[in-house]
């Protein structure tokens, strides 16, 4: 399957800031006082949606069950899958 | 429940089709010490481990499927082009037989998953000292397959999942300082 390099590389930012958000995710879960942390967190949540509202709109929806937004026709179902890029 | 997300937890890149590679990958698919074995064995013991830590088992479990879902990617694009003639000769001519180019959960030996390379002990420290171990093992298991690869791409994502295994088995160690404290607090009152 072709696809265009800013597919590559818009879902490689949106992967680097995701990784940082599970990494602080697992801190916190250990350190649930590290405000710093609980800041950093939500600043990086909300530049991944930023990411993803980007990514969707022009490759489709990332989330099953409603979390994103689906076209017309339904397009979720839709290749490329990860292990095919 | 779960949503699944349409990305690799971290990318997947392969040089050339290596069933070889294929072969000893599918240790962290489905041998004890792998990812399907990690993401089990952690979502399994959320319900009786007490709440101050239920989150941090329940969140590395839910990475561990990331993990499982890379290394499949791995084992499926260094097998997807291979002839049977190549599987064959890169010592998968038994799994070819069975499973033509289908993944399986075996180790890198060919024995099939099993539920008994998972525990439930029930006692939480017992349980986290078992999930720290089972850490140790798979960062060691990453270690002997990047020695064994010559393939630069599949290393990088092997190195990650590494230095995962690594801020796991951490956390880990975290979790049973917590659970010592609120025991140690305790005895006090």
């Amino acid at each position: 399957m072709e696809l265009p390099e800013s597919y590559y590389q818009l879902l490689e930012k949106i992967q680097q800031v995701d990784f940082v958000l599970v990494d602080l995710t697992l801190y916190l879960d250990t350190h649930p006082d590290d405000l710093e942390a609980v800041k950093q967190f939500n600043q990086l949540a909300y530049e991944s949606k930023q990411l993803k509202a980007q990514f969707e709109s022009q490759f489709g929806p990332l989330l099953q069950f409603g979390g994103s937004f689906s076209s017309y026709p339904w397009n979720w179902k839709d290749a490329p899958w990860p292990w095919q890029v | 429940m779960w949503l699944y997300e349409k990305k690799l937890q971290y990318p997947v890149k392969v040089s050339q089709c290596n069933p070889r590679l294929a072969k000893y990958l599918i240790e962290q698919y489905g041998g004890a010490d792998g990812e399907l074995s990690a993401a089990l064995r952690y979502l399994n013991q959320r319900y009786t481990i007490p709440d101050k830590v239920v989150g941090l088992l329940n969140d590395i479990g839910t990475e561990e499927f990331a993990h499982l879902e890379m290394i499949a990617t791995m084992i499926y694009k260094l097998t997807k082009d291979a002839t049977p003639e190549q599987l064959q000769q890169a010592g998968l001519g038994d799994y070819y037989v069975n499973h033509d180019q289908a993944l399986y959960y075996q180790n890198a030996a060919g024995s099939p998953w099993t539920a008994t390379y998972i525990q439930a002990k029930g006692d939480p420290i017992a349980d986290l000292y078992e999930d720290i171990a089972a850490e140790e093992k798979a960062r060691a298991t990453y270690q002997w397959i990047i020695d064994l690869s010559d393939d630069p791409f599949l290393n990088e994502s092997l190195k990650f999942l590494r230095e995962r295994e690594i801020v796991h088995a951490q956390r880990f160690h975290e979790a049973v300082e917590i659970l010592k404290e609120e025991r140690d607090r305790k005895k006090v009152f």
